[in-house]
Parts: C-alpha cells; structure tokens; sequence
C-alpha cells in the first residue's frame, strides 16, 4: 500500500482555500447587492458604488465557474 | 448480435438498473440543500440536475478503464461476476433510499463486487491494499475535509453580511445556490455515468461483442445517460429530506457554503485522480454549514446514523454480491435468472414499503424525518 498523502494534504488545501475564496468574494457581492436595494429602497438614489462592488465580485465568482466547468468538460483538456 | 448471450443480456440491464438508482440516490448531493433553502422549486432542481447528469454522460470521452479501479482483479471477473455485484449494489441503494440514509452508490458497486469476486475466484481476486487506499482513506478524508471548508466559509458568509439587509443576502445566495449546484450535478453526470458504461463496455468487450480496446458504442452511452438522468429527475425524495431538512436546517448562506464546498472537494481531487463519494462529501459540507452558523441545530442522531451506513455499505452490498455469486456459479442461466427474479421481488417488495409513508416532491420539505411506518411518525427503522 503506497499512500500519497502530498496529493491528500494538496487536495485538502486547495479544497479549503478555494471555497473560501469563492465564499468571501460572494458574500462580499451580496453586500454590495445589499448595500445598492438598500439606497434604494430608502429612496436616497442608488448606491453606485454598491453596484460596483456587486458586479465586480459576481464577475469573479462567474469566472470560477467558468474554471470549474473547464475542469468538468475532458474537451477543453 | 449473436454475441449477446443471456447473460450479457442480463448484465446490461443490470447495470442500467444499477445507473438507474444511482442517479435516483444521488439527486440529494447536488440539490437538497437548494430544495431545502427554496432557491429552486423541487420539480424545477431534480429537472437541471438530470438534464446536467445527461449533458454530464455524453460530453465525457474518458471512458472508465477499468471496472473497479483496481479494487478486484478485473482478468479474473466474468459477467457473472459483474451481475451479482450489481445486485448486491442495486438492493443496497434501495434499502438505505427507504430508511432515508444517504450512503454511497460507489461503495455499493466496490462492495458487490468485492463479495462477489471474493466468492467466484477466490479471496486473491480482491486487492485488499487497493481497498484501503481507493476507497477507505478518501471516505474518512473526504467529507471532514468538505465539512471544515464548508464550516469557515458559512462562518464567514455570516460574519461579512451580518449586518446586511436580510432580503438581499437571502436572495443573492440562493441564485448563487443555483450555480453551484448545477456544477455539483455536471461532475456527477461526467463521473457515475462513465462507472456504468465501462461495466458495460467491459462486458460486452469480455463476450467478444466489441474489440480489446473498443470505446462504449453510441447506445451504450446513451443509455447510460438515460438511465442515470431518468433516475435522478424521478428524485431519491427521502434522501433529499434527510440532507436537505434531517442534518440541520438550511438557510440560504449555509446552501451556498456547503455546495462550494462539494464541488471544490470532487473536483479538486479528481483532478488529481482521487476516487471519492460525491454522498460523503455532500454530507460532511452539509454538516459543516450546520456548525459554522451560530445557533443552528445540528442532528448527530441523523448524522450517526448516516455514519453507520457508510461502514456498512460497502460489507452489506458485499454480502448480497457474494450470495449472488455463489448462487449465479453453480446455478448457470437459471441460477442467473433465479438472482434476477429474486433481486426484482426484493425490489419491489422495498418499493411497496415505501409506499406507506411516501416523500415526494410536494411534501418533502414538509418534515425533518423519513419514517416507514405511517402510523408513528417519529420512529426510524427496526420495522426493516
């Protein structure tokens, strides 16, 4: 029996790092998501910068998903 | 076509049927959490996930190599081999889908064919080192590592919206819950379905039906991803209740939290060829979401019960695939046949079972526990 465990503990870090990545930078989104309904719900105008942190963190989110569906997908090896 | 014996036959059935309850069991690791949080409609998730397992069966050239990856000695399996294992894994599926347990179908396939193997050719057929390698370390690996990722990440997902307008966060996660669990479904569909088609293929390849180093042909593929699509949309319903609703209750965040977790875990370590259980790995995110968020109850009487079918698995559908070993090398065609109709009676008679007290997709998120007998809603299990 020959046991990798440099793969195991790779396979463990990235795990744990790329979910909390991806998990920080969408819940940053969602504030940003929050911080634009909540201007404008209030009525004060829109929160510009709100939307833009929104986008931004989506955007980022959006491109993991589009790795990970690269990983997925043998053809685009 | 006059390769096809009775047995080949057989064997293909079996093994749609095996992909069958495999998707069947399986709908749960992608989408109960988002039919649990409300980010998609029951009917509408088990409709993507199954569509995404199909999508999933077909985009996937790399056929499995082997039948068990190594696991047994594949030149020493004969098709009847490869049927009692089948069915050892098929009732396996189907009893812990009645008690509402959410326990690998990969285990089952490993487990039946261990047993049968070890019974058809001997205990020098089963590589028990492999055993520990391919199957034990991943399944104790696996889920803490997806349950400590999904723990910090709902930690901090509730940590940086706090004080965030509730509607916002709810709604933001749950579309997110929406991709992520659609990623969870694609990897299953490129994964589980090739396990089918390479049993399949390997058969066929075993009777002289197709060349040494032919690929699965058109109809094999397809129906494979028919037959693993077709189960998951039908829904493994009492398994989507207990990870969805048994483990802990699931709020938004928690949704997106686990299912990152999940899908970072599966493909991560199948980039770097580790075998793993997609159901364990579900479970211990879902069960890590449950610790990271303040307040949230988490059930470790459904959690150890679950635990207790995960080392069972693999002896049970073991045991199952050794009998029907036994039964299919000394009894020939009709001892093949009298496993199979044995195999179906057992079936259906579980299937009935479940009828007393049905989950379906109206009433699933309706209560936290899957019970058999409709009489005493709060007990589980020693009617079985």
């Amino acid at each position: 029996m020959n046991l990798d465990w440099t793969a195991l503990g790779q396979v463990a870090a990235v795990s744990l790092a790329a979910t909390v990545a991806v998990v920080t930078v969408f819940a940053l989104g969602v504030l940003g998501l929050a911080r634009y309904e909540g201007a404008r719900e209030e009525g004060g105008g829109t929160s510009a910068l709100g939307l833009a942190q929104a986008g931004l963190c989506f955007l980022a989110c959006g491109a993991v998903v589009a790795y990970g569906i690269h990983l997925i997908v043998p053809q685009f090896h | 076509m006059d390769h096809i014996t009775f047995l080949v036959a057989v064997v293909i059935i079996t093994a749609l049927a095996f992909d069958f309850t495999n998707g069947f069991h399986d709908t749960a690791n992608a989408m109960a959490t988002s039919i649990a949080t409300g980010a998609l409609k029951p009917r509408t998730a088990v409709l993507i996930s199954g569509v995404l397992n199909v999508i999933g069966a077909f985009l996937s050239t790399e056929v499995a190599k082997t039948i068990s990856g190594g696991i047994v000695d594949d030149t020493l399996v004969t098709p009847g081999m490869v049927f009692a294992g089948l069915v050892g894994a098929i009732l396996w599926n189907l009893l812990t889908w009645l008690l509402g347990l959410p326990s690998s179908s990969s285990h089952a396939l490993f487990g039946g064919l261990i047993g049968a193997v070890w019974v058809g050719a001997g205990s020098h057929g089963v590589q028990f080192a492999k055993v520990v390698e391919k199957v034990l370390v991943p399944a104790v690996a696996s889920p803490v590592v997806a349950g400590v990722a999904a723990l910090l990440a709902t930690y901090l997902a509730y940590k940086l919206t706090s004080r965030a307008r509730k509607e916002s966060v709810t709604k933001g996660f749950r579309l997110g819950q929406i991709a992520s669990a659609s990623l969870v479904s694609l990897a299953h569909g490129t994964n589980d379905a090739q396990k089918t088609m390479g049993v399949i293929t390997l058969t066929l390849i075993s009777a002289g039906a197709l060349g040494a180093d032919a690929g699965p042909p058109l109809w094999v593929i397809a129906s494979a991803g028919l037959a693993i699509g077709l189960g998951t949309y039908l829904g493994g319903w009492r398994i989507i209740r207990t990870m969805g609703k048994g483990l802990t209750e699931i709020q938004s965040p928690q949704g997106f939290a686990a299912e990152t977790a999940s899908t970072t875990v599966i493909l991560t370590s199948a980039h770097l060829g580790f075998a793993l259980s997609t159901t364990q790995v579900a479970s211990g995110s879902i069960l890590g979401a449950g610790l990271g968020r303040r307040l949230a109850e988490v059930r470790w009487g459904v959690a150890g019960r679950m635990v207790v079918a995960w080392l069972v698995t693999l002896p049970a559908a073991a045991l199952v695939g050794g009998v029907s070993a036994g039964v299919v090398k000394h009894g020939g065609d009709v001892g093949t046949a009298v496993v199979a109709l044995v195999g179906a009676a057992v079936a259906a008679g579980i299937v009935l079972v479940s009828r007393r007290n049905p989950v379906s997709a109206h009433n699933v998120n309706d209560a936290h526990e899957v019970t058999i007998r409709g009489a005493e809603p709060t007990r589980v299990g020693t009617a079985a």
